[in-house]
């Protein structure tokens, strides 16, 4: 090393940690101990709530009409082996997926386009901004007529619960790129395409990332209530039709316990969901985390 | 270092860079309420010197190096650059080029690539060397620049004042005739600045560009150039030229010197003066 002043031994960068270890330490980390008490508290309460009318003989309002967790938990072990049961997760997580893929391959190139392009953003914006406020249920009956099958009804529905959050993010992201890194790469001789390519694209990352989990998130609501307005899209009756239509089938076949089931899966398979996603933002934007 | 430091004398082995500003006006917004940023200004600037541009805040110092650099245009006048023109009468704006780089105030290193990929960008897109051959340089010219073990990290993992060392040599590795200091060392503490100043120097005493440096911090300014240009406040012209007869190389004893606290006393008292018409105006940063 040629010049080497002692500040630069106090500048040194420490070494990243190994994996394995980070793993370690993050599973036995406070917050998921908290983690653990919150949902071991939440269950106990709601165990109390629920048997309240058995135990004492004053049912407890709200919260006593519902089942107990240990009543739920039966009747979902025994739903484990149910076939129909699978379907539903099966069918659901299939229209999520189709319309939030769907949503960031048609919302991602048409933000960037809005943004980088003064003439398409002015012609597109306006009726974009129309369509926006319309909720995505509004467009059921519309979707239904158009669409030549329910399942592609429900996941066009599906793919407007995201597509319009993505949109607005990418243009969000792109439009905010601090100016100085289009000035310093034209200085140092990017074309227009690098700079899309090598600027653009990467400053926009953080934004698609964020418009997307928040889309995930929309489309998982947005699912559940047309799987239960168009009635599951599943001609097989039963519980064939999605983890809403799951749920509406419990509540007209009056099993409560059923109901609080579906609820559950539906939690779950957001929050499978959004961990997927937000490791695989994490791995896509590796600047961002080590702040 | 030492070897390095006595090898070179100011003033010597440069042969390109020279900048040349004439009579530059710049009006923003000529339409409507026009506000004179610059005001025929003119500065000749040899090829190797490190001029320090001195003025109050928002004095319009940034306009002209936004004219240097080609991110904005004049309104009349020409800059040339070794007898070139930039910009003048019929171009009103310069194209930005690899011959003149931004170190920027607050830095601009892309946050999404490696320290070593941000240094290896220029050479990259300019594609005049290999692949192999840009990152061997980079490598060597981060070394050089005490920056080793930094390569893999991301600017955001790194010291402010490493992060900015990076920057000035992502900019040398574009073999610049001219460097453009916007401030660069305004957001540090006083501490990592001085190291950073030290690191600038040898830098410089390496690379032989031209700097023009924007700033007002008086200690840096005249610790750093070879001439102060201490500007007026908006409209922007030189008010007072001050060479500083301090000779290069330079460490941080000079600050302690007599002749330094000279420098000092007569540069405060003009740039006092300004700063007041430039406070009474009401200019804000800009």
């Amino acid at each position: 090393m040629a010049i080497a002043t002692p500040i630069e031994k106090a500048l040194v960068v420490p070494p990243r940690r190994s994996a394995v270890r980070r793993f370690e330490k993050r599973l036995l980390s406070r917050s998921n101990l908290r983690a653990a008490i919150s949902i071991v508290l939440f269950l106990i309460l709601w165990e109390i709530g629920a048997r309240s009318k058995q135990w004492t003989g004053v049912a407890m309002p709200w919260i006593g009409q519902i089942p107990a967790p240990t009543a739920v938990l039966r009747v979902w072990i025994g739903l484990l082996g149910d076939i129909g049961y699978w379907q539903s997760w099966y069918l659901s997580f299939g229209r999520v997926l189709a319309g939030f893929v769907a949503a960031m391959l048609v919302g991602i190139p048409l933000g960037l386009l809005m943004a980088v392009s003064k003439t398409f953003n002015g012609v597109a914006f306006p009726s974009f901004e129309i369509l926006r406020p319309i909720p995505p249920l509004a467009w059921v009956p519309v979707s239904i007529i158009f669409w030549p099958t329910q399942e592609l009804s429900i996941a066009f529905v599906t793919f407007l619960g995201a597509f319009f959050t993505v949109v607005i993010n990418v243009v969000g992201g792109a439009r905010s790129i601090d100016i100085r890194y289009f000035q310093s790469a034209q200085a140092m001789g990017s074309s227009q395409w690098d700079i899309f390519r090598r600027i653009v694209l990467p400053a926009t990352l953080p934004s698609i990332v964020v418009g997307s989990s928040v889309g995930m998130g929309i489309t998982w609501n947005v699912v559940v209530a047309a799987e239960m307005i168009s009635g599951g899209g599943s001609q097989s009756g039963g519980s064939g039709g999605g983890l809403g239509f799951f749920i509406w089938n419990s509540y007209v076949g009056g099993s409560y316990e059923q109901i609080v089931v579906g609820m559950i899966s539906i939690g779950i398979a957001g929050y499978i969901c959004s961990e997927v996603l937000r490791s695989l933002g994490g791995f896509c934007t590796p600047w961002m985390k080590k702040r | 270092m030492s070897a390095v430091l006595e090898t070179v004398s100011p003033q010597k082995a440069v042969t390109k860079g020279a900048i040349l500003i004439e009579d530059v006006v710049k009006i923003y917004d000529p339409e409507g309420a026009s506000v004179m940023a610059v005001d025929h200004c003119s500065l000749d600037i040899p090829a190797g010197e490190i001029c320090m541009i001195v003025g109050p805040s928002g004095c319009g110092k940034t306009t002209l190096l936004n004219a240097i650099a080609g991110f904005h245009d004049i309104t009349s006048g020409k800059i040339s650059m070794d007898g070139q023109m930039l910009c003048g009468p019929g171009k009103p704006m310069a194209e930005p080029g690899s011959d003149r780089i931004v170190v920027f105030q607050n830095g601009a290193l892309f946050p999404w690539k490696s320290n070593l990929d941000n240094v290896a960008f220029g050479p990259l897109m300019q594609g005049k060397l290999s692949k192999k051959a840009i990152y061997e340089k980079a490598r060597g010219m981060m070394a050089d620049a005490g920056l080793s073990g930094t390569e893999d990290n991301f600017p955001g993992e790194v010291s402010s004042g490493l992060r900015r060392r990076v920057e000035i040599v992502r900019a040398l590795m574009n073999d610049p005739k001219v460097l453009l200091f916007d401030e660069p060392y305004r957001a540090l503490d006083s501490l990592t600045k001085s190291v950073m100043h030290e690191a600038l120097l040898e830098i410089y005493y390496k690379n032989r560009v031209t700097i023009f440096f924007i700033t007002h911090d008086l200690e840096e300014a005249i610790f750093l150039g070879h001439r102060l240009v201490i500007m007026t406040s908006r409209p922007c012209r030189p008010k007072k030229i001050l060479t500083v007869d301090i000779p290069h190389p330079r460490d941080y004893s000079v600050l302690t010197s007599p002749r330094f606290r000279q420098l000092m006393d007569e540069t405060i008292e003009v740039v006092h003066e300004e700063a007041r018409k430039s406070f009474a105006a009401g200019e804000k940063e800009g």
